[in-house]
């Protein structure tokens, strides 16, 4: 420690700063470095020239389709995640059930929202796949037969319905809160201007809470975007969405071209990055009216 | 009024068939396999393989070096922010968040590009050494929900005056760390061990990648291969997830009633 000798002040900024030095190089070791690596390797061409080459690469039909495809998987599951979790934490907190039944839901979405990964996949596949209990008692009970419509739980469909089964609770985890902070006033006040329940919903509380649902439903997106495990215990390597071609390119370089690996999951990192962003801009927003 | 609470009332009915059906599907698929009578083979065949029985422990043995290690690197950082650097609080608040914006994909994707067995860190070159970049990398997935929980129960103590008074009392630094902070923030150590727990017995993407024989690529194995097997480990992940969430509750239940707050 040279800087120690210097002066008593010094030596206490010094202090200060290696108390968390352990943490900063944890963090540059294992999130930032790596992440930095992958983002420039993706401007740069295997033989160390600078290139945008990688970049313009990802726009060829069989990636622009992935990210098509994932973007599409992620776009319904948050928005159905969104209307069906909205509907649930507004039912809990303002629709005058009893208590026991919120404190009850709101503990098993938080149990729910853990649920995912590689087990959740088999709990649909047990139940939507081709010899699933709902397909089974569907045909037994009303002779109806599911996959006779076209449906397919290995497809975008059964992904979508698969992944609402952990968006839904993460929804209704976060507008519990969002709900909770709507004060009495507000809605006594436009009952004595005269306004109905819808106008009460259209011009005071969807004004108020449109930030909360809009960066929920942007949080959602990123948290289906980046998952990878349900869908590749779901379908295999079949359904072509960006994070499996990315486990494929890991694995065994599918794209012939290690630095097109590395602009594939800049993608992601862009994608999920923006709508993190986004949230984050909008719970600021959110958070004007809650205090 | 009475609209509102009718339409409650359907969307509790929606939530709960939506979650509830996928579980009796499950249980009822893992009863299956004897053909003609419902039984619990499918567990027993679970629970005989010797397979199931070291990956289950290798991802006990992972989570448990993850909530230790983890929480060494988190209680002192985050008292240490409190105490002297609460300037760096909106940065290292915004670096633990990180791995809920950049996919664990991305990352372990990262790890074998740097630490590899050419490199001038070769974490993958060795088994050892791969299963110490395999904590590292849980330790990194569950930097978020560990932060929080931690810095969550430190705010209801006043690190300030605990430290002031141990110091007054001659406790030097290790003394004021495992003796006075730990102890007052076990709570929110012990819930971000139990979500910490969860995370790792099912994660997969890392496991599976820096090829280590885990519970998540274990589980993706069965269900490759085999018909009823996966949704009994299913229901066993799913009862895992419950367990771990469950003692989460009661921790957090309990901490509120302990009047520990100056």
């Amino acid at each position: 420690m040279s800087t120690a000798s210097t002066s008593f002040i010094d030596r206490k900024t010094v202090v200060d700063w290696l108390g968390i030095a352990p943490f900063m190089i944890f963090a540059l070791m294992f999130l930032v470095v790596p992440t930095l690596y992958l983002v420039t390797g993706a401007f740069f061409t295997p033989d160390g020239d600078f290139t945008f080459k990688n970049i313009a690469d990802l726009f060829t039909p069989s990636i622009l389709s992935a990210y098509w495809i994932s973007i599409k998987v992620s776009v319904a599951s948050s928005i159905g995640g969104a209307l069906i979790g909205f509907f649930l934490a507004w039912a809990i907190v303002l629709g005058g059930l009893p208590s026991w039944i919120r404190s009850g839901l709101l503990t098993f979405s938080g149990v729910a929202s853990n649920f995912a990964g590689v087990p959740l996949a088999f709990s649909f596949l047990a139940t939507l796949g081709r010899t699933g209990l709902v397909t089974v008692l569907l045909r037994d009970w009303f002779g109806f037969n599911l996959y006779g419509t076209g449906f397919n739980i290995l497809s975008f469909f059964g992904l979508t319905i698969t992944y609402m089964f952990f968006q839904i609770p993460l929804m209704v985890l976060i507008l519990t809160p969002a709900l909770d902070g709507m004060k009495k006033e507000w809605r006594e006040a436009s009952e004595i201007l005269g306004a109905s329940t819808w106008q009460y919903w259209r011009m005071v509380a969807l004004p108020i809470l449109w930030p909360s649902l809009m960066g929920t439903t942007l949080l959602l997106f990123a948290n289906a975007f980046g998952a990878i495990a349900t869908a590749y215990a779901l379908t295999g390597s079949s359904l072509n969405i960006v994070p499996i071609l990315l486990y494929a390119q890991i694995r065994g370089d599918v794209l012939h071209n290690a630095n097109l690996g590395y602009a594939l999951a800049l993608g992601m990192i862009v994608i999920t990055g923006i709508s993190n962003i986004l949230y984050i801009l909008l719970r600021m927003r959110a958070e004007r009216w809650q205090k | 009024m009475k609209i509102s609470k009718i339409l409650a009332w359907v969307a509790l009915a929606i939530g709960v068939i939506y979650f509830i059906v996928p579980l009796i599907g499950t249980f009822e698929f893992s009863m299956r396999m004897r053909r003609g009578a419902y039984s619990f083979d499918a567990y027993d065949s679970v629970f005989s393989d010797m397979q199931f029985r070291s990956t289950f422990g290798f991802s006990m043995l992972m989570a448990l070096f993850t909530i230790i290690f983890g929480m060494l690197l988190i209680v002192p950082t985050a008292y240490w922010v409190r105490l002297r650097l609460p300037q760096m609080r909106p940065v290292v608040e915004f670096i633990t968040l990180m791995p809920l914006v950049i996919p664990a994909i991305v990352i372990v994707f990262g790890y074998l590009r740097l630490y590899n067995s050419s490199s001038y860190i070769p974490f993958t070159g060795s088994i050892q050494g791969t299963n110490i970049l395999l904590v590292l990398s849980y330790i990194t997935l569950s930097l978020p929900y560990m932060y929080r929980s931690v810095d969550t129960a430190m705010r209801t103590i006043d690190v300030r005056t605990l430290t002031e008074a141990a110091e007054i009392l001659g406790a030097k630094w290790p003394t004021i760390l495992f003796r006075c902070i730990f102890p007052n923030v076990m709570s929110g150590v012990l819930s971000g061990a139990f979500i910490t727990f969860a995370i790792v017995m099912g994660e997969f993407t890392m496991a599976a990648l820096l090829n280590r024989p885990a519970f998540g690529p274990y589980l993706q194995l069965i269900g490759a291969n085999r018909a009823y097997e996966p949704a009994a480990l299913a229901i066993i992940a799913f009862a895992i997830t419950w367990l771990s969430m469950g003692l989460l509750q009661l921790v957090s239940r309990f901490s509120k009633m302990t009047p520990s707050r100056p």
